[in-house]
């Protein structure tokens, strides 16, 4: 039995080919492929993230109580370093688009100098992602559960973590079993003989973050934040790798010979789609 | 390698100094936009609970959805240059995606207030 594969059709019925229904280069299709393909694992992810703190019967810590530190200073700044990394992804984005123009004119030297600015961008929110991990994993000094389950803060003027019993001003203040960062109503800080105590008799200290538990709340809430903001943080690495190897060829004049710079807008898009994810990262884990 | 049976779509984005500088104009808004959009966000997140109450919550996640939909239209469709694509091309990248994360939504959603739910009676 034939198949079509088999018989011959009259041109007539075909798509002749030899121009694009969609007046766009392979090239740039496929990129917007990919970036489909590539917004589905993200939204795989984030929904993922949503399923668990929805149907989760713990507390969930909030974004702006987990991340209010900034590098070098002690106090409270909610949300200011995050806002400050999203700032640096939309204005390399804007850079980057700005370098796409300038190559629709051919203008090279403009090209040179918005590529430059958008791969020094991309590096600066990787390295804040650095500190904003590092910050992360060490945490603010922890908590120990009580064999009955209470939860107490442990404080200490160096904040050691190591010996924290051992560390001047060590004393513990009672949590909020319903909400690990905030003191529990009518807290006070205990003294150090009754912190000693409790300290000694601790079922467990947790301090900072890893894969099995952390001092923020539930483990998942660890875990998705490694992943999640990992697998976007290796996009803006690649995306930076990508942009200086585009910017290398771009000086030396690759693609003002062939005529048009439609790599730099190629190579756009993909910074872009990092600026789009980094958005929904941003609403989804640090504002909800 | 020169060959004349293929078009050269790459040239049609071409432009001339004078659409040049109100693209860069269009660009700059874009951008003004943004910030603002997302300066909003952050001083919500972080003032919200000194100027409202907690039952204020449920508007200003829903917001904060809103903003974010805005904010992603605008990349999409001015950075990334999609809304000056034609419309097949821009039908073909939105509409399955948007059909399928509806639906992925829609089922987490469902899914894991069943699971609350379960887990909030046998636990």
């Amino acid at each position: 039995m034939a198949g079509d594969a088999s018989k011959a059709l009259s041109n007539d019925v075909l798509w002749g080919g030899g121009r694009s229904p969609f007046s766009i280069s392979y090239g740039k299709m496929m990129m917007w492929f990919f970036l489909v393909s590539d917004a589905l694992t993200f939204s795989g992810l984030l929904t993922a993230y949503g399923f668990v703190r929805h149907s989760t019967t713990e507390a969930w810590p909030i974004g702006e109580e987990v991340f209010r530190a900034l590098p070098g200073l002690t106090g409270s700044y909610p949300l200011v370093y995050v806002a400050l990394m999203t700032a640096i992804l939309i204005f390399s984005s804007v850079t980057m688009v700005l370098a796409v123009e300038a190559g629709h004119r051919m203008d090279k030297k403009g090209v040179i100098k918005w590529l430059f600015l958008t791969v020094l961008g991309g590096a600066f929110f990787v390295g804040s992602q650095a500190w904003e991990w590092s910050h992360f994993i060490h945490g603010g000094g922890g908590y120990i559960t009580t064999n009955a389950g209470v939860k107490y803060w442990v404080h200490n003027d160096t904040h050691d973590t190591h010996d924290p019993s051992n560390a001047p001003g060590f004393h513990l203040v009672q949590a909020d079993p319903r909400h690990y960062l905030i003191p529990a109503e009518g807290a006070h800080h205990l003294d150090h003989a009754e912190s000693l105590k409790l300290w000694s008799e601790r079922a467990n200290y947790v301090d900072g973050a890893n894969m099995i538990h952390n001092e923020y709340g539930p483990p998942q809430y660890a875990n998705f934040f490694f992943f999640i903001t990992g697998f976007h943080g290796f996009h803006v690495f690649s995306g930076v790798i990508i942009n200086l190897i585009v910017l290398i060829m771009v000086i030396q004049g690759v693609f003002h010979r062939r005529g048009h710079y439609e790599m730099v807008e190629k190579a756009g898009l993909y910074w872009h789609f990092v600026d789009l994810v980094w958005v929904f990262v941003f609403t989804f884990f640090y504002l909800l | 390698m020169e060959r004349d049976d293929i078009i050269e779509y790459s040239l049609d984005a071409h432009h001339s100094e004078e659409e040049g500088r109100r693209i860069r104009r269009k660009i700059w808004m874009v951008t003004l936009f943004l910030a603002v959009v997302t300066t909003v966000e952050v001083t919500l997140g972080a003032y919200w609970k000194e100027w409202f109450d907690a039952s204020a919550w449920n508007a200003i996640k829903w917001t904060y959805v809103v903003l974010t939909l805005v904010k992603a239209t605008y990349i999409v469709m001015s950075f990334m240059h999609l809304g000056d694509e034609r419309r097949n091309i821009r039908a073909i990248i939105l509409l399955p995606y948007a059909l399928f994360i509806l639906y992925l939504v829609f089922i987490a959603i469902f899914e894991s207030n069943y699971v609350h739910q379960i887990w909030v009676r046998f636990l």
